[in-house]
């Protein structure tokens, strides 16, 4: 009988407890998913690390909402992002902060179309993600808009008239960029003298610069992540072939490589929303407390999923989204509110139409003594 | 112009793609087995190299022979903790065997230096490059296809003249009359896994060297398309390796200049089924008599 | 009946019942809504792992031969039944999913079977490890060719273009180069799954237990014995060799229709090992053991999220030591001698009963 009551009495705290709580801040369930291990766990693990930073923010800061942060490992593989995606709702995720990457994120944002559960991806680029669903919503430029931002750049700064690019056909990212490059290039006058490609094994680049080269190209255009471009830049020094290099913001990252030789990327230049080494207030605290709490320099994924979640508590705040709404219900709110509102992030400022694309400015630094220079 | 360039960049890739296939063309030779973890070693080999020159400061010379040494051992490991116990097992579980040692090297590289890519310092193999004419020579190119004759020569000497040279090319033709002869095998096998991991060192420091980024997955695809070379050229044959590797680089090279570069990979593996085809026991080996 | 035909038999209705009984308790499951979200997921994905490593087991294990594309196979039928299925919908406006999903399957066995057989006719020949070679650059070269393959459906018909997207006016995109097979409309569904899996369980055991079945088991264990005997060697090895890529064929079609899109990267030589590995665990030869395996790898994984970074280091080690407990005549006969006691009692207590 003891027991009986002295278990009444702790549901009723209990109860008390929540119903107090429940005044004061509304407990958000965002389920972060991207890839924590394998080969993209580099962008996985940033993307986690940034909204665990902002999550903390958030929860010290005790203000009308509180985190709670619920991460699922999708291995960057369209099989496991499903599972992935299921077990984050079966743990009571309201609304999902992911994926990380574009594959993953069409084929488990397609399934939450279907289920009707809200996504905002912090770094996923591609026009599929978005694409004849509703309830995905993007932090990220789309890879056409970065396409043709870099076009119009090259053009209105009259860096030069003669370009190469070289991309990387078996993936999505670089071939997205790239179509949309070249497009926008023959609008604007610029003359694509070479073009070559390669895959994510590939380690000889050897052809691909020659080929550059010999066309006389003024400019390289890289649309591809720093691994790959990095043996391009080596492997032009050594043909003493010292065009422009022009990134987009996968080149973010070059150099943090270990044991990379920083004045190979001497003069690249690149369009970027976010670099570490910006002075502005927000950038500095952020990458203070990265570097405190994981020991590396934060990279641009990490930033975006910071914003992430302070973009999800502004838009749950608009739609006046409680903890104990269902995902179903959560979806159609988000989806209103994140048309509504407009963020000040790490990341620019930004706003969002109904496509689910984000609509910010882009900032084009230029690598100087290994470090970003903006202009 | 243009041709010689790649003329020059195709034997710079066949030339390491000739020292990885060293490795399994002897190991095939005389202990009869694919030993798929090769491309793995050399990977071992290329992060002790990073760890030498990056962590350690060492000079690159010892750096490299630090890698020699490590890889040597782990070579030799390999084969007494899981090669040995199958010497009388159908090739097809050793073959199982060694894909799970080439995934277990690959796992443990990952657990010690993580997934992050890291690019390999700049060496005196990878200083600065030779301008003739209008063509510029990287130093890599030089020393990878320097390395490659002066190991091609020493081998063909070792394996003519001294006692355990002979002793391998024993076992390599017949493994029952070898024992009988009185050669220990066993110790023979040991010592061609030792040589080929110590050159798997080497082809590991000279492949970062040309395409300075290390990863754990850094062994595979040259490994595999090293091994196409062999069997290109006449597995189990020493000569075969290097013009199999040199020719399969040049093949490689032109198909993507002048082809596509879209379809460099596929006309390596491509150019593997048509040999396979037209003369199965590849340009220099010979064909094997079975007996019941 | 002999006693090893009676063996046979109880282990084909064993391997039946419990494939039959798994689907029927996983059924009520789901009807009775106790099933998680997670697990029901997975189910598609089970059924086309099961069916892969089935398939794979006949060329291993019981044809002797080590195929390392099968991923590759797996994705030649995925692509075919994206493709096929798109061209259903569009073209001929098939609104039935039942049917759309049974000619894509069908269709994506007969291209798999086919290239399996372009492959099978040169190699198979060839004695040594040349087909493992062979396959792994054949999956290889499938995936490049993939990702500069570019298939289209304008007014009814297919359009099909390589290296350049040159794509008529209006075109609805099937398979879009390195975007793999996109906008897929998923129709995979469990019970196709199971079907599926039984079609595969009465192929191969049928085959296993034939005719051909035991001219294939004799090569393996003996080529040279075998063919002086009188028995086509290549003819039955290529009917193992086909039917497993066919098979395969038609999980992938199965796999590639159960998610909206499909890439390269996921028919990888990382995936074949994954199946190698279902096999090897569950036993070369031993059908019943590739079922188990495959579901209880697939399964196991995803309930231990967490230490998915040590799957692969754990993977590669119970290849190694699955391969040298079953092979090395020392290590056997250690294992014989300690099992052989527990044997004899297990066997004297029957004995007893029988008396009684």
């Amino acid at each position: 009988m003891k027991k009986v009551f002295a278990l009444l009495m702790a549901a009723c705290m209990l109860l008390c407890g929540v119903s107090a709580l429940a005044d004061e801040a509304v407990t958000l369930k965002i389920a972060h998913i991207g890839p924590t291990t394998g080969a993209a766990a580099l962008y996985g693990l940033a993307t986690l690390h940034g909204a665990e930073i902002a999550a903390q923010e958030i929860n010290d800061a005790n203000g009308a909402f509180k985190i709670e942060l619920i991460n699922e490992d999708d291995e960057h593989n369209v099989e496991k992002v499903i599972n992935a995606y299921n077990a984050a709702l079966d743990a009571g995720a309201q609304m999902i902060l992911g994926t990380t990457t574009s594959k993953p994120c069409e084929a488990a944002g397609a399934q939450g179309y279907v289920d009707r559960v809200f996504f905002l991806t912090p770094s996923a680029s591609s026009t599929a993600v978005i694409e004849d669903k509703d309830n995905v919503f993007q932090i990220c430029f789309t890879d056409p808009n970065q396409g043709s931002a870099s076009a119009q750049y090259i053009a209105e700064h009259g860096l030069g008239t003669k370009i190469a690019v070289i991309y990387n056909n078996a993936d999505v990212y670089s071939t997205g960029i790239r179509d949309t490059f070249v497009a926008e290039a023959a609008d604007k006058g610029l003359e694509i003298v070479s073009e070559t490609t390669f895959t994510d094994e590939t380690t000889d680049f050897s052809v691909q610069v020659a080929d550059a080269q010999n066309n006389g190209a003024e400019i390289v255009f890289l649309p591809m992540y720093y691994t790959p471009a990095s043996l391009i830049l080596k492997v032009a020094a050594d043909k003493d072939y010292h065009p422009i290099f022009f990134g987009v913001d996968g080149m973010d990252g070059i150099l943090g490589v270990e044991g990379f030789d920083t004045s190979l990327a001497e003069g690249v230049m690149l369009l970027t929303p976010f670099v570490a080494t910006a002075s502005d207030e927000k950038t500095v605290n952020f990458v203070a407390k990265y570097q405190e709490a994981y020991g590396e320099i934060p990279i641009q994924f990490a930033a975006d999923a910071y914003d992430g979640i302070y973009i999800l508590v502004a838009a749950a705040e608009k739609a006046g989204i409680t903890s104990d709404m269902e995902p179903e219900e959560v979806c159609d709110l988000m989806i209103a509110a994140m048309q509504e509102i407009s963020v000040d992030g790490l990341t620019g400022s930004m706003t969002w139409d109904e496509s689910g694309a984000v609509t910010k400015t882009p900032m084009a630094a230029t690598i100087v003594n290994g470090e970003y220079v903006f202009e | 112009m243009i041709f010689l360039d790649n003329l020059i960049n195709g034997l710079s890739l066949g030339s390491i793609y000739a020292i990885i296939a060293l490795g399994y063309t002897m190991v095939y030779g005389i202990a009869k087995m694919l030993n798929f973890a090769h491309g793995d070693v050399i990977m071992i080999g290329a992060y002790i190299a990073f760890c030498g020159l990056q962590y350690w400061g060492l000079p690159p010379v010892i750096a490299i022979l630090a890698a020699m040494a490590v890889c040597t051992l782990l070579g030799v490991t390999i084969e007494g903790l899981a090669y040995r116990p199958l010497r009388q097992a159908t090739s097809l579980a050793v073959l199982i065997t060694a894909i799970g040692m080439s995934y277990l090297l690959q796992n443990i590289a990952l657990m010690i230096w993580g997934a992050n890519p890291k690019s390999f310092p700049r060496t005196f193999i990878n200083g600065a490059s030779i301008r003739i004419g209008q063509l510029n020579i990287s130093s890599a190119t030089i020393w990878t296809i320097l390395a490659n004759i002066v190991i091609m020569v020493a081998l063909t000497l070792f394996t003519a003249k001294t006692k355990m040279g002979k002793a391998m090319r024993c076992v390599s033709e017949d493994r029952g009359a070898a024992e009988l002869m009185g050669i220990n095998v066993n110790r023979t096998i040991s010592m061609t896994f030792a040589i080929g991991s110590a050159l798997a060192a080497i082809a590991g420091v000279l492949l970062c060297s040309s395409y300075p980024i290390l990863q754990p997955t850094t062994g595979s695809m040259p490994g595999i398309k090293a091994f196409t070379a062999a069997v290109f050229g006449g597995i189990g044959s020493i000569p075969g390796a290097m013009i199999g590797g040199v020719l399969l680089g040049v093949i490689e090279i032109f198909g993507k200049a002048y082809i596509s570069t879209e379809l460099g990979d596929a006309i390596v593996f491509a150019v593997l089924i048509v040999v396979l085809l037209v003369k199965p026991t590849g340009l220099l080996g010979k064909p094997v008599r079975e007996k019941v | 009946m002999t006693r090893a035909k009676r063996n046979r038999l109880i282990y084909n209705i064993v391997t039946f019942v419990l494939v039959i009984g798994a689907f029927i308790l996983l059924q009520s499951m789901i009807a009775n809504k106790s099933i998680t979200r997670s697990l029901k997921g997975q189910l598609v994905p089970i059924c086309c792992w099961v069916v892969m490593a089935v398939s794979l087991n006949l060329v291993i294990g019981i044809s002797g031969e080590l195929s390392l594309g099968h991923a590759g196979f797996m994705s030649v039928g995925a692509y075919t039944g994206a493709v096929v299925s798109g061209w259903l919908l569009n073209a001929c406006a098939i609104e039935n999913t039942t049917l759309r999903l049974v000619l894509a399957i069908v269709a994506g066995g007969i291209m798999a079977g086919v290239m399996g057989a372009l492959i099978g006719i040169p190699v198979l020949r060839l004695r040594g490890d040349y087909l493992a070679i062979v396959t792994l650059a054949f999956g290889e070269i499938i995936r490049n060719l993939v990702n500069v393959l570019y298939v289209g459906v304008a007014d009814g018909r297919l359009a099909f273009s390589f290296l350049n997207k040159k794509m008529p006016e209006g075109v609805t995109m099937l398979v879009d180069g390195a975007k793999g097979a996109v906008k897929i409309k998923p129709v995979s569904t469990f019970t196709a799954g199971f079907v599926l899996i039984m079609i595969t369980l009465l192929v191969v055991l049928n085959l296993v237990n034939s005719r051909a079945g035991r001219a294939i088991k004799a090569t393996r264990d003996n080529r040279i014995a075998a063919e002086s005997m009188g028995v086509p060697v290549t003819k039955y090895k290529m009917m193992a060799f086909v039917t497993a890529a066919a098979l395969a064929g038609m999980a992938g079609a199965l796999y590639g229709l159960n998610s909206s899109t499909v890439v390269p990267t996921q028919f990888t030589f990382n995936q074949s090992i994954n199946v190698l590995v279902f096999v090897v665990l569950g036993g070369l030869g031993n059908v019943l053991g590739s079922v188990i395996s495959a579901t209880l790898l697939t399964v196991l994984p995803e309930m231990l999220r967490a230490f998915s970074d040590y799957r692969m280091l754990v993977y590669a080690v119970v290849l190694i030591l699955v391969m040298i407990f079953t092979n090395n005549p020392l290590i056997r006969s250690v294992m014989n001698s300690a099992i052989a006691p527990l044997k004899r009692t297990l066997r004297g207590k029957k004995q007893g009963g029988d008396i009684a």
